[in-house]
């Protein structure tokens, strides 16, 4: 019955605020990058009141944590909504708390960035110390988070109640799975933040390098991979609607969502594959932990061909790829997505190869590194949140997509797509010929190998031009379809499962047992290491300032 | 769980290629001792600069075609900056850090290794033609990450 | 509450429609990963 009737008003106007500040932190953090990639370049010297450093930590931690995170919670919140009945008015109110939480903690985390306070990186690696305020922010953001989390778990739990025996909608399902992630995958850094206060602000002398580092990559990694677990939702069960199609075997999609949650946590190891302190059996085991999460993304390619298969065959596709021809290209709801299933390829592709044991030694810290996840985050993440928001947001506006701002939509992802692509194809080269990340414009005292990078980091710029582009036309659609487009009712695409298929076990439904699993295997990645880092560390450092 | 038959196929495939990847390389990390750098050896940050032997850092010869060089990293700086090793020689790094972590990267080598301060890390390159190579921190350190490099020169 | 059904005959071999375009596309993207890798491999290798 709620189909018919649209979105519930106050709950609609809560994922807009979170699409809101979503979109205002892609015109922050994209003219940060903007500016990053020509100073880059040696083509534009920034200012010294606002540096490279400060312009990349207030990119990675507006786009990574503010963009995603707001998009997420709106995007779910909507979801647990529409396939629930509605949110309990205490779930609601948590999530407006949440909100406050999030936007307090995001002041407190931006005045010192532009202060030169907190010039740290979205990695804030010990023993360099930025203001005390700055991690405060972040544990006001964190607070936030968790309050979305509990708000989501309490929505759900009640429904099950109510329920009883019944699978959890299958949006809901994947909902649950992204929150459960939020909060056991920042427990971590959580814990390390809460020990990096009382010695930023000067109480303890000194910090546990390792121990920090560890518990932050706990968080770091498992961050990227709920964005990802959030834009496959949208792969499994949006984009066969709009397709007019049917979603792939609901049990292997429940499957693949439970496998993302239990693997998840432990992957994030590889980002210390070159770090002293930890033996080489140590990291192969957690090498074998990242490589893992391949099985449910080979699983997820598997799926997304064959619901396009089945659907383009329906049409009167013929032969081993005509298929492909009957799919809707001219709709960006199909098109944005569908990009970023592709960008998964190299991006995936990157992501095992670099997290190969001592494949690593070739790209980490590269560039090679910064255009993976400018595929994985930047593209597949990104441009499925993008093809989202052309229906999410009407939906939650009371307003409809028109063709005019469709055709802006499938402008901007070609923009998008061009831009990311000659982006990232030059700095997996640039990386491979071992240009440094996070690293301003230099000539290493005109260093010849230097030189030999220049190229690549003008080809950047380049991609860099297209995406603003496409940045603009993004924007400017989304405000178009918040406060301009025709009232009327959106549909909230949600395809359904297929017919003759057997009903999924129950044993899907068990959260308390894939937690159980989950922490499972993040005791067996962890708790060694971290026990070894503790007893065994050296005097701890005491705070830098660097910058 | 059912799965048509392509999709069991695919998977096999799929999870036999990485298993290859991690057979090869697993090999070479525990057969021929070519694992990524993962020296377990703890230092008093603070004390660097009178601890051995980090008290004295530099190029010392210790075979016929070997070397070790003892190096610090800070801010930013490596020390001792612009070596000159014999082509064809091996050498061991020997590093550690006096202030925040930095990386310790010779560009178009494999030499890409974390140096943490409070750890002491080690990474071992065999050099064999000659040539300049251009050594870059790739961890950011700081305002001025983009100055610290230096050289080796292969003679 | 657990309801699980046994496992049926017809679920086994769903030709409801044909998958060779999906096989030979995870294929693609198969060799698209094993290529990546020898890469990346020889270089390392040429590196040593």
């Amino acid at each position: 019955m709620n189909k018919l009737l649209g979105a519930h008003p106050r709950d609609a106007a809560l994922s807009k605020t979170y699409m809101f500040v979503a979109f205002a932190a892609l015109l922050l953090g994209g003219i940060m990058g903007l500016l990053q990639t020509i100073e880059r370049a040696g083509l534009f010297e920034m200012p010294s009141y606002f540096t490279y450093y400060q312009a990349l930590t207030t990119h990675g931690i507006v786009l990574v944590v503010v963009l995603t995170a707001f998009f997420t919670i709106g995007y779910f919140y909507a979801a647990l909504s529409h396939t629930l009945d509605g949110l309990l008015p205490k779930v609601r109110k948590m999530a407006w708390i949440g909100f406050a939480l999030k936007i307090v903690g995001f002041v407190f985390v931006v005045v010192p960035l532009l202060m030169n306070k907190a010039t740290v990186m979205y990695t804030f690696y010990p023993p360099m110390k930025a203001s005390p305020y700055f991690y405060i922010g972040l544990v006001f953001i964190v607070l936030g988070v968790w309050m979305c989390a509990f708000g989501a778990f309490i929505q759900v739990a009640t429904w099950r109640k109510n329920n009883r025996g019944k699978h959890l909608p299958i949006l809901s399902f994947f909902a649950t799975g992204v929150f459960v992630l939020l909060f056991f995958g920042s427990l971590g850094v959580t814990v390390e933040v809460l020990t990096i206060i009382p010695w930023a602000f000067g109480w303890t002398k000194t910090i546990n390098v390792m121990v920090s580092r560890t518990l932050f990559w706990s968080f770091g990694h498992t961050l990227v991979n709920i964005w990802y677990l959030t834009a496959v939702s949208a792969w499994y069960v949006i984009v066969p609607k709009v397709i007019g199609g049917r979603r792939f075997s609901d049990v292997l999609t429940r499957f693949v969502v439970i496998a993302l949650v239990i693997t998840n946590i432990p992957g994030g190891f590889h980002h210390q594959i070159v770090d002293p302190g930890m033996s080489q059996a140590l990291k192969f085991m957690h090498v074998f932990m990242s490589l893992v999460i391949a099985i449910p993304s080979m699983m997820t390619a598997y799926a997304m061909f064959s619901v396009f298969e089945r659907r383009g065959r329906e049409l009167g596709g013929k032969g081993l790829l005509g298929w492909f021809k009957k799919m809707p290209w001219g709709d960006v709801r199909f098109l944005a997505p569908f990009i970023a299933m592709v960008a998964f390829i190299p991006g995936g592709a990157g992501g095992i190869v670099q997290t190969t044991n001592q494949l690593n030694q070739v790209v980490h810290n590269t560039l090679w590194i910064v255009g993976h996840f400018h595929l994985t985050v930047g593209t597949s993440v990104i441009l499925t949140f993008f093809g989202i928001s052309y229906w999410l947001i009407p939906y939650v506006s009371k307003r409809v997509l028109t063709p005019r701002i469709n055709k802006v939509g499938v402008i901007q992802t070609i923009f998008w797509t061009i831009g990311m692509a000659i982006m990232t194809f030059s700095m997996h080269i640039a990386g491979l010929l071992g240009a440094p990340r996070r690293t301003s414009y230099t000539t290493y005292g005109d260093h010849a190998v230097a030189a030999s990078w220049d190229p690549y980091t003008v080809v950047v710029v380049v991609g860099a031009a297209f995406l603003l582009v496409g940045g603009v036309l993004q924007l400017y659609a989304v405000f178009h379809l918040m406060f301009r487009a025709p009232k009327g009712e959106t549909e909230f695409p949600l395809a359904e499962p297929e017919e003759n298929a057997s009903a999924t076990p129950y044993w899907t439904e068990r959260w308390g047992r894939t937690i159980i699993l989950m922490l499972l295997l993040v005791a067996m990645a962890y708790v060694a290491p971290l026990v070894n880092f503790i007893i065994n560390a050296p005097p701890g450092s005491p705070p830098f300032v660097t910058w | 769980m059912k799965m048509h038959r392509y999709e069991e196929i695919w998977l096999t495939c799929g999870i036999s290629l990485i298993v290859v990847f991690m057979l090869i390389t697993g090999y070479q990390t525990f057969a021929m001792d070519m694992g990524p750098p993962s020296h377990i050896e703890t230092i008093d940050p603070q004390k660097v600069d009178q601890t051995a032997p980090f008290d004295k850092p530099g190029v010392n010869k210790i075979g016929e075609n070997e070397y070790e060089v003892v190096m610090t990293l800070e801010s930013f700086v490596f020390t001792p900056a612009d070596i000159e090793i014999p082509a064809g020689s091996t050498v061991h790094f020997i590093l550690t850090s006096k202030d925040v972590t930095h990386g310790f990267e010779v560009a178009g080598t494999n030499v890409n290794a974390m140096v943490m301060p409070g750890y002491i890390q080690k990474i071992t390159q065999k050099f064999g033609e000659a040539g300049e190579y251009l050594v870059v921190c790739n961890e950011y350190c700081g305002a001025g990450h983009q100055y610290m490099s230096t050289t080796i020169r292969v003679v | 509450m657990e309801s699980v059904k046994p496992n049926r005959e017809e679920d086994r071999h769903n030709e409801g429609h044909s998958q060779k375009g999906t096989l030979f596309s995870v294929f693609m993207v198969g060799t698209f990963i094993a290529l990546l890798f020898v890469v990346v491999f020889g270089l390392y290798m040429s590196r040593l």
